[in-house]
């Protein structure tokens, strides 16, 4: 095995004013080195200027997702070895506007998050005295999946519709919409109706599944909307059919 | 703070083969309209007595319609088939507390389509 | 640039959103807001795994909850507020059972609670083993629900405004633009985590640096019980990363080189084939890493490039319970280590986990000055002593982070108001240092990594799992060096656009303070308690030593203070800690 790897990093640096340029880097090809140790490694070592966001290095906070070789990635999640003998692009997440070299803009999905209403809506609280609402494990079972999704934005990086169509509301969020709908404890299924069933909602997705692919977690966003398209469709012809009361 | 938008290339779709499929499943819609005039283009025909059926088979006969049509052909069951690879997505079974694997939701449905297209090849060719 | 609000919290882990949640719920007519310099859910709060512990069995009872904790800390807890913890803690699991948190549950549909290390009864919560990734998640989201609640995502606070006792706000970059500004507030509550990354090698997350316990070192207020450290005993090597103690409290076994069980050998019990409760593998966390550095030195580890390990052995608990119970360990040790626990055994060796001291508060969470409040791993209440029980940080975070957010609502409402000038200036002041800070290390010769390279060396030599006053001394020399050398670092970075290296250099010169009270700490301890073990003084001193100590800087901080603070002691006098017996 050769002890070095080169890493093309895709740089842009807003004060330049220039296009993105690709940046060579060799680092050392070690076992267990993620692709996020070799950018670590030329932060420390090679140049202090390259800058990406990673904290937890466990696959767990979300942070260090990056298009690597024309894949959206976990990059602490991703094996330089896996790689070799390289060359390996590291690029900045795709269909997210770029603040600097591998650091995206996200707030886009922060803005939309809260319109889906991802907490628990109830009609009547009742007070912890009480004790917990039970749930038995199958119930807990129903949602959850997509009470997996750590907010990486790989999913929305995938997806060709979110490209094409910036108003999309995207996977991560309808899943967690969904997380919710599907929570026994949950009542609010209704105030998540509109925002799911409109245009930039659920309709807008055609199932090209690489949500699903691409997802590090196994949340599987693509079925959160499948499932929802079926239940918004009952629901239209229920709306349509029943007198209000009986809906 | 200046961000940097990457613009979309135009071959984009070409850069994996989901989304190759994506569009193609976009484009065969156009072919599901196209059937959908084709056949209320034979219930027409058919209302308009045998000579104007006939004259329909002649022109349904023609090289350049018969090659649409299997290309037409071939995008609907394009669409069928990713269609079943959805349904399993959407529809969550369950029986007896257990999750239906979604692989046997799809073979239902192509079981469906089996007996139904039996059904229907047993009328016609009855 | 200012802005400002009734009551402002940092951090936007465990800690901190309970804590703006319960500044909400209080007064509702307060401006709050959570400045984190990640977004909330990148917290580290989203790695803790195993679980969170609050009586929820009918066999249990608070009482017995407090003994363990108080028997756990080594009795250097304040035993007041493990009480008001104890009773509080299955509580404030209940309301995020509430908000939604998937807690597992039994089949009756009620929650489930497994064991864990040092307590006697089964009572932690758990989900799956992502529990903090939950909980995280789960406290986020419910904050999206209140539109009053303001964020700063991505902002580093870089000071504490404090102006005669008593606080007015921070100073923050907002990292996409690079503009500082000067945030104001009638209270501030620092909730910003841990310091694992003042070591080599630790489970903690980049982001813990210890920014909060510094920030409040510099303003003036106190660290209590610094010297405490708290090494996990499994953490895979190399990477570090944290296999839970839930997989030991499930039955896995802990292993040396010839496949002995060597803790019956550390006074911790006898091997039962199925877990004891306070007994072997499920032996508080301080002794189980004592006893490895014991079997290294009686050559019974195995040797690899990254340094001795022992075996955690799960394989008898078969796929099915690992995939239900553990799955995230499952998945850590496939990704990481390339072994399949369900067939293999897990290398694992002790790794710096959790900081027992922090910011010295009372048991509403305020410190000595005015309007600043701390709550979380950041703080020292003190519910953990010489020795934190795993799972009780969890509702730590959530039963001081709420207590803060209500003592915090409280005091903004009584005594907002005007900002003195002197308190601006120092705002004005802040900013052109970082002005100054972008451009001062220009032609620095020394490179940030480095210097942190070699102070967690030095922090793993002269303050590790044992210590003695001549490693210690060393350490201390070696950090003042590098506080020298720190000044002449280098930054390659200018640019105002997400300056990674920029935080980085504020992030070291943090580490480099927290660094020094540890040892300060140490170096004045005589004694050994819990995860404080020194050679030279190797017995427990409740004589000299049943104490806090609070570190404090003299005011022109150049020299630093050690004080004790006796231990507050209500229902469990001090004996002797006993494990497997
Ligand atoms: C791997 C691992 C597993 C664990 N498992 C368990 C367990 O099973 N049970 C248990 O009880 N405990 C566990 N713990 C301990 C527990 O997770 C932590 O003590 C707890 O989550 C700390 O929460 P916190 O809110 O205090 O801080 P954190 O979650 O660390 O949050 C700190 C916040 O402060 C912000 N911040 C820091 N500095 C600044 C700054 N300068 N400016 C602006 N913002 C700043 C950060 O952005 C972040 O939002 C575990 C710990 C680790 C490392
Ligand atoms: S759904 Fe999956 S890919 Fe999308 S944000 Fe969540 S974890 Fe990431
Ligand atoms: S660094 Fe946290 S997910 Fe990769």
């Amino acid at each position: 095995m050769a002890d070095e790897i080169t890493l093309e990093v895709v740089r842009y640096r807003p004060e330049l004013r220039i296009e993105p340029v690709v940046q060579s880097y060799q680092v050392p090809l070690r076992e267990h080195w993620a692709i996020l140790d070799g950018l670590t490694y030329i932060k420390d070592h090679l140049d202090g200027t390259l800058s990406f966001r990673w904290s937890c290095r466990m696959g767990i906070c979300g942070s260090c997702g990056m298009t690597v070789n024309g894949d959206p990635q976990l990059t602490c999640a991703t094996f330089l070895t896996d790689y070799a003998p390289g060359p390996v692009r590291v690029e900045p997440l795709r269909n997210f506007p770029v603040i600097r070299d591998l650091v995206v803009d996200i707030g886009d999905f922060m803005d939309k998050l809260p319109t889906v209403k991802p907490w628990v809506i109830r009609d009547v609280d009742s007070p912890v005295e009480e004790g917990e609402y039970l749930q038995t494990p199958e119930e807990l079972d129903e949602y959850k999946q997509f009470s997996m999704c750590i907010n990486c934005m790989l999913c929305y990086s995938a997806c060709p519709v979110y490209a094409l169509e910036p108003h999309f509301l995207g996977p991560a969020a309808i899943a967690l919409a969904q997380r919710y709908n599907l929570d026994s404890r949950d009542e609010g299924a209704s105030e998540r109706e509109d925002i799911l069933s409109s245009p930039e909602g659920i309709w807008a997705c055609t199932f090209v599944g690489e949500c699903s692919a691409a997802c590090p977690k196994d949340v599987d966003p693509a079925a959160a909307i499948q499932r929802y398209k079926l239940t918004a469709a009952t629901q239209a012809i229920k709306n349509f059919l029943l007198p209000r009361g009986a809906r | 703070m200046s961000l940097y938008h990457r613009p979309i290339p135009l071959f984009w779709w070409l850069e994996r083969r989901s989304y190759l499929v994506f569009v193609l499943r976009e484009l065969s819609s156009v072919f599901v309209a196209w059937f959908v005039v084709y056949l209320l283009l034979l219930i027409n025909a058919v209302s308009g007595g045998s000579a104007e059926y006939e004259r329909f088979l002649d022109r349904s006969g023609q090289w350049w319609l018969v090659t649409i049509n299997v290309i037409a052909l071939v995008f609907v069951l394009l669409h069928a088939v990713t269609w079943f690879g959805l349904a399993p997505k959407a529809i969550v079974v369950r029986l007896r507390g257990r999750r239906v694997p979604p692989p046997l939701i799809a073979a239902a449905h192509y079981a469906a389509w089996l007996v139904l297209s039996a059904v229907i090849a047993w009328v016609i060719l009855r | 640039m200012t802005a400002s609000h009734d009551v402002l919290v940092i951090g936007g882990g465990g800690a901190g959103l309970r804590a703006a949640i319960a500044v909400a719920e209080t007064n509702p007519r307060l401006r709050v807001a959570i400045v984190s310099k990640v977004y909330p859910m990148r917290s580290h709060t989203v790695s803790a795994e195993g679980g969170a512990a609050g009586v929820a069995a009918d066999d249990d009872s608070l009482d017995e909850h407090a003994y363990d904790t108080v028997s756990g800390s080594d009795w250097l807890c304040d035993q007041d507020a493990v009480e008001a913890f104890v009773h509080e803690a299955p509580r404030e699991l209940l309301r995020l059972e509430h908000w939604g948190c998937p807690w597992s549950r039994q089949p009756d549909g009620h929650i489930a609670v497994r064991a864990f290390g040092g307590m006697k009864k089964k009572r932690t919560w758990f989900a799956a083993d992502r529990t903090g990734f939950h909980m995280l998640h789960t406290l986020f989201q419910t904050v999206l629900s209140f539109p009053e609640i303001v964020r700063y995502d991505e902002w580093y606070v870089t000071k504490l405004l404090v102006d005669d006792g008593r606080t007015y706000g921070v100073v923050a970059i907002d990292l996409a633009t690079g503009r500082t500004e000067t945030i104001t507030a009638s209270a501030v509550i620092v909730c910003t985590g841990g310091c694992g990354r003042v070591y080599p090698f630790t489970t903690n997350a980049n982001i813990k640096t210890g920014d909060g316990m510094a920030l409040a070192y510099r303003a003036g207020a106190p660290l209590k019980d610094m010297e405490f450290v708290q090494y996990h005993p499994t953490g895979l090597p190399f990477t570090g990363i944290l296999i839970t103690e839930a997989a030991r409290a499930e039955g896995g076994w802990l292993l040396n080189k010839d496949g002995y069980r060597y803790l019956q050998d550390y006074d911790l019990g006898k091997p039962e084939p199925t877990p004891v409760m306070r007994s072997m593998e499920l032996g508080p966390r301080d002794r189980l890493s004592q006893a490895f550095v014991h079997e290294q030195a009686k050559g019974r580890t195995i040797d690899t490039p990254y340094g001795p390990i022992v075996h955690l052995d799960l394989r008898h608990l078969g796929a099915e319970l690992i995939d239900a119970k553990l799955p995230f360990v499952r998945e850590l040790c496939s990704k990481y280590q390339n072994i399949d626990p369900v067939t293999e055994l897990v290398p694992v060796r002790p790794v710096v986990h959790y900081m027992m001291g922090g910011i010295h508060t009372d048991i509403h969470g305020a410190t000595p000055i005015q309007g600043l409040f701390a709550a979380g791993e950041v703080a020292c209440v003190s519910i953990n002593g010489a020795n934190r029980l795993g799972s009780n940080s969890l509702p730590e975070c959530l039963v001081f982070g709420a207590r803060a957010g209500r003592a915090a609502a409280l005091f903004a409402g009584l005594y907002g108001g005007r900002i003195p000038p002197a308190v601006m200036a120092q705002g004005r002041d802040e900013e052109d240092r970082l002005e100054r800070e972008l451009t001062r290390h220009l032609d620095g010769r020394e490179r940030i990594a480095d210097i942190r390279t070699e102070m967690q060396i030095t922090m793993e030599n002269g303050s590790g799992i044992y210590r003695d006053r001549d490693s210690m001394v060393k350490a201390f020399d070696e950090l003042q060096e590098l506080q020298a050398r720190f000044a002449d670092a280098a930054i390659d970075d200018h640019s105002r656009t997400f300056n990674t290296e920029l935080v980085a250099l504020l992030e070291l010169s943090f580490m480099l303070d927290v660094a020094e009270s540890i040892i300060t700490c140490a170096l004045h301890r005589e004694e050994s308690r819990g995860a404080h073990q020194r050679t030279d003084f190797p017995a427990r001193d409740d004589e000299r030593f049943l104490a806090h100590s609070l570190v404090q800087r003299e005011p022109d901080r150049a020299g630093r203070r050690v004080r004790y603070l006796p231990v507050t002691i209500t229902r469990w006098p001090p004996g002797e800690r006993v494990y497997g017996r």
